[in-house]
């Protein structure tokens, strides 16, 4: 990996001043009609899902896809999704924020503190470690998951949140962008004067660092988020229990029940899993709206900065 | 990377600095061992070893990894990702280039709305793309066939046999397009404006520029975008496992070499066999990822 560490090392903060560029062009009518087609292409499914949703089930069978049934039946279903089962959907909710939240914050503060370290101290043996951190990086989960399900059935946490949240703490992808980031973001200078002033190494970070590090923080810390919300293969590995399901694998089990079981069955389920998608999208779609001014000046910075 | 001695300048080495430093990585060093170094060092192990009716669990040497070698259901999974990758990946990776050179040209209307909503797909969690999709193809109150009967045409069936790779690579690129997109957009970004007033100075029209100095700008960060999109073509699970529901006669347990390593483990009790497959897998894909690295490298000293 060797090109990624290439592409992230060279040059320094020069997207500065180009706000106002060449806004002197006309716009182009094609080129926006060329981009509305790709809009359609990426909203019209999610449209499709919130109508749908929004079907009583005799209208999810017999209505048109793309536009809203006889009835707005959306609340209905909400009520119903939240309620079906004794309230499991809010469980795997509340499961789905837990290991994202923990997981996700774990993997950001860790990746920012290993990033720091490795772009502001020198020791032996750093390059050797960065370099196993970049081969990590090309070891995909999916790839660990099963020898991973073993090792944890051998120390006794398969079938507990530990198996979910502990493998949700590594982001070796994370770690490298907050090495590149802490390179550029914290100042050697600023550092060396506080050791001059005699302050100690944790306190530097806490209290100069870390501010510094926090928009890279961010970005680790949302792209963390996702992984883990969406996080479907090893949850499905190592929980048994469906009290301890993420959203992700408790909507499959729906799916697999509605296409098993017999078709009376079978309907109303299909409209508790589309609820039930609509509703496990949501609170990323807004988290991505509102930290968008992060999330895209962490990415600029970090991975691909070149 | 390197320069130790104009880091801070230190001329000594300080004890107190290098110890700081091993403290401050050993928090990421200790999860990374947990849960990346001792499941793959577990997975190698385990690949050598074979349990027989008689004799229990012995040590087999190679044999699994033979095993894997002639093995027709992971050849065939193997050699279906890898037309999955020949294919999708580079569509996707050139509209996901086409969007965000057009992102970028300054000659579109609400460019952030188009760079949001793109974008928005990469939040939708793998299994819900899925389902949606899935619903979308299906018969029961799928979209594409109401489209078809509303024009009046014979829709092919997107689940069957002959389709199911188009339709998975038109989930995976209707999911990860708008993350691309924003890779090549951030790299686009990064150049410096004096360059495209340089250029423009000596005449170079709109098309020159984006040859001339987009696409070499972009190069690292399509390399980078290429050797992720790499890594998740191998590894396809998520998609081709939910779909399986809706059809399972197309969809066989063997349908992606990932697919097999986990029905091997958890429906065949083949655990060792099933590692050595992971290994194998995780083998090709860096392999595959080292190579394309390699021919991008030695194309670009050409230049």
């Amino acid at each position: 990996m060797t090109a990624v560490a290439q592409a992230g090392r060279s040059t320094r903060g020069r997207a500065a001043h180009r706000s106002l560029k060449r806004t002197r062009r006309g716009k182009s009518l094609s080129l926006t009609v060329i981009m509305l087609v790709m809009f359609a292409y990426a909203v019209l499914p999610l449209f499709w899902l919130l109508a749908n949703a929004s079907k009583t089930s005799g209208d999810l069978f017999s209505t048109f896809g793309l536009w809203f049934g006889g009835e707005f039946n959306l609340f209905a279903n909400i009520d119903q999704t939240l309620s079906y089962n004794n309230g499991i959907f809010l469980r795997w909710f509340g499961n789905t924020v837990l290991y994202s939240v923990v997981g996700a914050g774990g993997a950001a503060l860790l990746a920012t503190v290993g990033g720091y370290a490795l772009a502001k101290y020198d020791f032996p043996g750093r390059k050797l470690l960065f370099a196993m951190v970049l081969g990590g990086i090309s070891i995909p989960g999916t790839a660990l998951a099963v020898p991973t399900y073993l090792l944890f059935s051998q120390v006794g946490i398969v079938d507990t949140p530990w198996a979910v949240l502990i493998p949700a703490l590594c982001s070796p992808f994370g770690l490298y962008l907050m090495r590149v980031y802490a390179a550029d973001a914290v100042p050697d200078s600023i550092l060396e004067s506080a050791r001059i002033d005699g302050a100690g190494e944790l306190r530097i970070f806490r209290t100069i660092a870390l501010r510094l590090l926090a928009p890279g923080f961010v970005t680790v810390l949302l792209f963390s988020l996702v992984a883990t919300w969406n996080n479907y293969f090893l949850p499905l590995i190592v929980l048994n229990t469906p009290d301890w399901f993420p959203l992700t694998v408790g909507l499959n089990q729906w799916n697999a029940q509605a296409n098993s079981g017999t078709s009376g069955a079978g309907d109303a389920t299909y409209s508790l899993i589309l609820t039930g998608s609509l509703l496990s999208i949501v609170p990323l779609i807004i988290a991505f709206l509102v930290l968008q001014r992060f999330w895209q000046s962490g990415l600029a910075t970090g991975s691909v900065k070149q | 990377m390197t320069a130790p001695a104009a880091r801070g300048g230190l001329a000594r080495p300080f004890l107190r600095l290098r110890l700081a430093g091993y403290a401050f990585f050993l928090p990421f060093f200790v999860v990374f061992l947990v849960v990346v170094v001792a499941p793959l060092a577990y997975a190698i192990y385990l690949s050598f070893f074979q349990t027989r009716m008689i004799g229990g669990t012995v040590f087999a040497g190679l044999a699994n990894y033979t095993r894997v070698i002639g093995d027709a259901l992971f050849g065939a999974g193997l050699l279906r990702v890898a037309l999955f990758l020949a294919v999708q990946v580079p569509i996707m990776l050139l509209i996901a280039l086409g969007c965000a050179l057009a992102i970028d040209s300054g000659r579109l209307r609400w460019p952030s709305l188009f760079r949001i909503s793109i974008f928005m797909p990469y939040a939708v969690p793998a299994v819900v793309a899925a389902l949606m999709w899935g619903y979308m193809y299906g018969d029961q109150f799928g979209l594409v066939g109401q489209l078809s009967d509303a024009l009046g045409v014979t829709a092919p069936d997107l689940l069957s046999r002959s389709w199911m790779l188009t339709s998975i690579g038109n989930m995976v690129t209707w999911e990860y397009v708008g993350y691309n997109m924003i890779i090549l957009y951030a790299a686009l970004r990064a150049v410096p404006e004096e360059l495209y007033e340089a250029a423009e100075m000596d005449g170079a029209g709109a098309i020159r520029i984006a040859w001339s100095i987009k696409l070499p700008a972009l190069r690292p960060a399509l390399l980078v975008a290429t050797i992720f999109s790499i890594i998740g073509s191998f590894q396809l699970f998520n998609e081709p496992n939910i779909l399986q529901t809706l059809a399972p006669a197309v969809i066989t347990t063997s349908y992606t070499p990932n697919m097999y390593a986990y029905n091997l483990a958890f429906n065949g009790q083949q655990i060792n066999y099933s590692a050595a497959v992971a290994v194998v897998l995780g083998l090709v894909t860096v392999v595959v990822a080292y190579v394309v690295q390699i021919i991008t490298a030695r194309r670009e000293n050409a230049l």
